[in-house]
């Protein structure tokens, strides 16, 4: 497969964390409101522990036979191998901003690995918590489009890997709560409206009582920020792949109608005061000093929403998605070269945040 | 909101917990968060799994959780009492020595204990071209509900081509002493 965009597949992490995460770019179904969709598949190999259990020499033998694998497929031909071991914390925590690595993976202690496809469709997490995750990542709402991914993917490494399985349990993986397909569908979907409007624990918890996951945007038990819920199925177990696929995909359809029709009636009853905050917002982040990557979330929240609405004069979806991860931590001392304290952070995140917003105005001939 | 462990500060830290099969959230502060542990960058978390374990021993007397402790993987040598500490089985075998203490948990973190899903293939090119078929045809569907002609057409090409190739394989295998 060739990437999307043209430019050759990343031969070396700094070829690949120099563009944007390819989930990021704002396209696909429903891209206003849902951020991005991923599929995991968690995997093990038959004959050796669970990774938490296997010596380092057993795990080295999973990553040569899971990189020989990838090797001999067709979805992960030209992919980039990166072991942890050879990356600097600083640099593996680059990689869990960008959602290819796990804060579990980004340990970096023991023989781990990632293998990211061309195109960065598809990615294998090596020695997590079960031997192979792999991970199918699409922007906007595709859920049956990343599945497709995944599973041919799944199809192509279980030609030449010996995978954990029961007849009776099916995949078997490290932990019980991921036996079975050991699948994990989920996509992030942006609700300001349901948020501003108060009604988002109704929705919520409905969500849960239909026997869904809701966490947030940075995964497992990950604090609600910028008003992103990441929706996911909960049981691996007794259903099959595409039934659970389906189900999340009707919920999260519901779910999207009802942020939708409030976003309306937002608009009817208070288009003001919806523009007065989402301008509020652009301002702040166009012209701060200092600001904490939690600030930076919650006002590219209101921008979001404000681009999603049609307001003219904001930047691209693309632009607010990638400040997202540019102004992380990790992202942010990269760019800069360097470490930085807390406070020096702020500051230089808000010249990147500053400088982000004038080149895209620049871009689009907008001045506000 | 208040912290609904110290009830003074702010909550900041919000989590989803499995209880008995149901979701909860709790809503705390961030102190009380690092000092529960609960925090994620602070520790892993594993006290979802753990409560339904712990659930599930109450109901025991102790010389049964004696002797369900002691039970052993044959393969890896994890005793079962690692499990409840850990949450994670050592090994695929596990879940055969331990299968008599997971029925009941399975049912009750997933409902069932039946796999129904994808299985490996294992058994070489016919199986995978007939699922590379099916696969297909599903996103041929896709495409016409799309009005994605052109690549509708393609995808019909390649079905049929991958048609052909199986069918005159099989001709050959059968032609063959």
């Amino acid at each position: 497969m060739t990437p999307a965009n043209g430019t050759p597949p990343p031969g070396t992490f700094d070829e690949l964390v120099s563009r944007p995460a390819r989930w990021l770019s704002g396209d696909g179904p429903h891209a206003a409101l849902v951020l991005s969709t991923r599929i995991r598949l968690a995997r093990n190999l038959r004959n050796v522990p669970f990774s938490h259990r296997a010596r380092d020499e057993q795990l080295q033998g999973v990553m040569l036979n899971v990189t020989g694998a990838a090797e001999r497929s067709k979805v992960f031909d030209h992919a980039l191998l990166l072991r942890m071991s050879e990356l600097s914390p600083l640099e593996r925590q680059v990689l869990v901003e960008r959602h290819l690595v796990s804060h579990e993976l980004g340990d970096g202690a023991r023989p781990r690995g990632i293998v990211v496809a061309p195109d960065e469709k598809v990615s294998l997490m090596i020695n997590e918590e079960d031997h192979l995750r792999l991970q199918a990542m699409a922007p906007g709402f595709q859920l049956a489009e990343a599945w497709a991914v995944a599973d041919a993917a799944d199809d192509e490494l279980d030609q030449s890997l010996d995978f954990a399985f029961s007849e009776e349990i099916g995949y078997l993986t490290a932990c019980p709560t991921n036996a079975g397909t050991g699948l994990r569908a989920s996509v992030l979907i942006h609700l300001p409206a349901l948020v501003l409007l108060d009604e988002i624990q109704k929705v919520l918890k409905s969500v849960m009582q239909v026997g869904l996951n809701v966490r947030g945007p940075y995964g497992e038990h990950s604090e609600f920020m910028g008003n992103q819920f990441q929706i996911s199925n909960q049981t691996t177990l007794g259903r099959s792949e595409r039934d659970s696929i389906e189900s999340l995909e009707r919920v999260a359809r519901q779910i999207i109608e009802t942020e939708e029709r409030a976003r309306e009636r937002m608009l009817r009853d208070a288009r003001v005061q919806v523009e007065d905050k989402v301008w509020r917002a652009y301002g702040t982040l166009r012209y701060c000093r200092s600001i904490p990557v939690k600030e930076v979330i919650n006002l590219c929240s209101a921008v979001r929403l404000g681009v999603a609405l049609g307001m003219p004069g904001l930047c691209p979806l693309h632009v607010v998605n990638e400040l997202q991860v540019l102004t992380q931590p990790a992202h942010l001392q990269r760019s800069y070269g360097g470490e930085l304290t807390p406070a020096e952070r702020n500051v230089y995140r808000a010249r990147l945040v500053r400088e982000q917003l004038a080149a895209a105005e620049h871009e689009s001939g907008t001045a506000v | 909101m208040l912290c609904q462990i110290c009830g003074k500060n702010p909550a900041t830290v919000h989590f989803t917990e499995i209880h008995d099969n149901k979701m909860s959230e709790i809503h705390v502060c961030e102190k009380c968060a690092e000092e529960k542990g609960l925090h994620a960058s602070v520790k892993k978390q594993k006290f979802d799994i753990a409560d339904l374990l712990a659930g599930m021993v109450d109901g025991m007397t102790t010389t049964e959780e004696e002797r369900v402790g002691h039970v052993q993987c044959p393969r890896c040598g994890l005793p079962y009492s690692g499990f409840k500490e850990t949450g994670r089985l050592g090994c695929a075998e596990c879940y055969t020595a331990f299968q008599f203490q997971l029925r009941p948990l399975l049912r009750r973190i997933h409902g069932d204990t039946r796999h129904k899903g994808k299985r490996p293939t294992g058994d070489g090119e016919g199986v995978s071209r007939s699922r590379q078929i099916q696969r297909m045809h599903d996103e041929l569907q896709r495409a016409v509900e799309r009005e994605e002609f052109e690549r509708a057409a393609t995808l019909r090409d390649e079905i049929r081509r991958l048609e052909a190739e199986g069918r005159s394989e099989r001709t050959a295998a059968e032609k063959q002493p």
